[in-house]
């Protein structure tokens, strides 16, 4: 097992009478590709809000490079090394791309010149350069997605919590995003992803990590995790691992 | 160099005024929108660039004006040494309300409500307390001298006037050249992607309201020892933060000459309005309130947003008239 960058300790958060994390633990080795999957209320957001700072787990750490990072604000995080993406995109609305990405620039460059700068090549390395003086307000729905992992990449981090950033995208625009991750990963960067696009889930990840109800009920590489029985069932309901294999005796 | 050469202009313009006119009408015109201008570039800075609208600048601007008349008056404080003290408390104002109100998270209309009870208290204490003077007010003694910050002609108010302002345009250009400008820009436009872009929001809002005071501070200041006279109704009354905020949302909210174009375009409306209905009371405030209503309805980028669209047309939310083709 490589060196491991973060890990989450029986972490738990409860709104009102919903637990919505249950005791989550696992980790992330530097340098790989990590999916937190689930189907929908799971908890994966949830999750990644607390990791991300901007919430307060009930109970549990966050560890991250050895320190522990529970309940710091996210911009002492981002200060850290840690960037994330936002599932509902949260563009600077008013500004063009080139300043979106620049303020994630200025983490490291005062000077605005050398920001905007930088902005320009980080924006090129995912695929927006054509569009850097556009205002943000005008930008597709992929060209948003791209826009909030350049800005979280802007910032150098050394750990990228990216949350859906395929969710609302057409196979092709998928197809097209899949190596732009890649080759964030292939630069050293480690990478914590929550999707529900599988095929890129399949593709990308190096670990699975299955998240049903607040808890992790599965982890391993994707071809594991996808015939895994408490997966399926968490997925289809109770019953459809059995179901699933009586049909297919029957064929 | 470049970046500057607007300001350069136009203060150069302004400042050729009086080898035109001497007459005390029009510099006294020019004065009070100057003195509007520079207390709407303070609220500029928060409003217009971070986001955060205040109703209460009143709270800086009122501060400032009594700390000057009453450092002369009561302590016999020179004028020019009490106006600095006066900005330095107009500021140190702004960074208790704004370490009160930010720490406490108040965003958006929370903020601009509780802005609007300090400066509505302080006017109320400022109303009661002897040191204010109370409900007579405070009178700066009549002392015609460079040294007491008082001048026989308008003249030198006038340049002292167009001094301060083209030291807060200055102020606020460098701003916007910064990377604390940047960040500004990026909390007014959506906080949490700022900080998670490692942005301290509590930081850059709490630095932006406090040389937001200061500057309006410094109209604060300026306004005692042009009238030599304040009361609790001038100095902390809803007309300072009113003139404040509508100067720089007419001409252009979060940009430099927003507040200077607007704080001309209502001075100008509010002396035609005297001028057609005479002394009819209330009548200036109404036609306020129409061209706020209509600047915000018909042109939410103010005048210096208007003049942009002109010369430069491109799609925006302004039905035009090539809209009713579709």
């Amino acid at each position: 097992m490589a060196e491991t960058l973060l890990k989450v300790d029986n972490i738990s958060k409860r709104f009102g009478g919903l637990l919505a994390v249950n005791e989550a633990s696992f980790s992330v080795a530097v340098g790989r590709i990590t999916a937190l999957i689930g189907p929908n209320g799971a908890g994966k957001t949830t999750l990644f809000s607390i990791i991300a700072g901007f919430l307060l787990p009930d109970g549990g750490r966050v560890v991250y490079d050895g320190t522990d990072i529970t309940g710091e604000a996210p911009h002492r995080l981002a200060r850290r090394g840690i960037a994330r993406t936002f599932q509902i995109v949260q563009p600077f609305a008013g500004l063009t791309v080139r300043e979106n990405i620049a303020i994630g620039a200025h983490l490291s460059r005062r000077g605005r010149s050398e920001a905007l700068s930088a902005a320009g090549e980080v924006a090129r390395s995912v695929g927006l350069g054509a569009q850097l003086e556009a205002p943000a307000a005008a930008l597709t729905v992929a060209g948003r997605k791209r826009l909030e992992l350049a800005r979280a990449l802007a910032i150098m981090p050394r750990l990228l919590l990216l949350d859906e950033v395929l969710a609302g995208l057409n196979p092709s625009e998928i197809r097209d995003m899949i190596p732009v991750i890649r080759g964030i990963a292939d630069a050293g960067v480690t990478v914590l992803m929550t999707e529900h696009v599988m095929q890129a889930v399949m593709r990308l990840a190096e670990q699975v990590l299955v998240l049903a109800e607040g808890r992790i009920i599965a982890q391993g590489t994707p071809q594991q995790v996808a015939a895994d029985q408490r997966v399926i069932e968490a997925y289809l309901g109770h019953g459809a691992a059995r179901r699933m294999a009586v049909g297919a005796g029957h064929d | 160099m470049k970046t500057y050469l607007s300001i350069i202009v136009v203060v150069a313009l302004l400042a050729a005024v009086p080898m035109v006119t001497t007459s005390n009408v029009v510099l006294n015109f020019l004065v009070t929108a100057l003195l509007i201008a520079l207390a709407g570039q303070g609220w500029n800075l928060l409003g217009g660039y971070g986001g955060q609208y205040s109703f209460g600048h009143a709270a800086f601007f009122g501060t400032a004006a009594y700390a000057t008349a009453i450092l002369q008056v009561r302590y016999g404080l020179n004028a020019w040494v009490g106006s600095f003290i006066g900005m330095a408390a107009g500021a140190l104002v702004g960074a208790v309300i704004g370490a009160l109100t930010f720490r406490s998270g108040l965003r958006g209309s929370y903020f601009s409500l509780v802005t609007l009870a300090f400066a509505e208290v302080l006017r109320i204490i400022a109303s009661v307390a002897p040191i204010t003077g109370a409900g007579v007010g405070t009178l700066i003694p009549l002392d015609l001298h460079a040294r007491a910050f008082q001048f026989q002609s308008r003249t030198p108010f006038y340049f002292i006037a167009l001094a301060l302002v083209a030291v807060s345009l200055t102020v606020i250009r460098a701003i916007e050249n910064s990377r604390f400008g940047a960040y500004l820009v990026a909390v007014r436009e959506n906080e949490d992607a700022a900080s998670a872009l490692g942005v301290d929001a509590f930081s850059v809002k709490l630095c932006a309201i406090t040389i937001s005071a200061a500057i309006t501070a410094a109209a604060g200041c300026f306004y005692a020892q042009y009238f030599l006279f304040i009361d609790a109704g001038i100095a902390y009354g809803p007309w300072i933060s009113i003139d404040a905020l509508l100067a720089p949302i007419v001409g252009g909210a979060g940009t430099v000459f927003g507040p200077l174009l607007g704080a001309l375009a209502i001075k100008t409306l509010g002396e035609t309005t005297k001028l057609i209905a005479a002394d009819a009371p209330g009548l200036d405030l109404m036609f306020y309130g129409l061209l706020l209503v209509g600047i915000v309805g018909l042109a939410p980028r103010g005048i210096a947003g208007l003049s942009r669209a002109i010369s430069r047309p491109r799609r925006s939310s302004i039905s035009t008239p090539d809209g009713s083709r579709g």
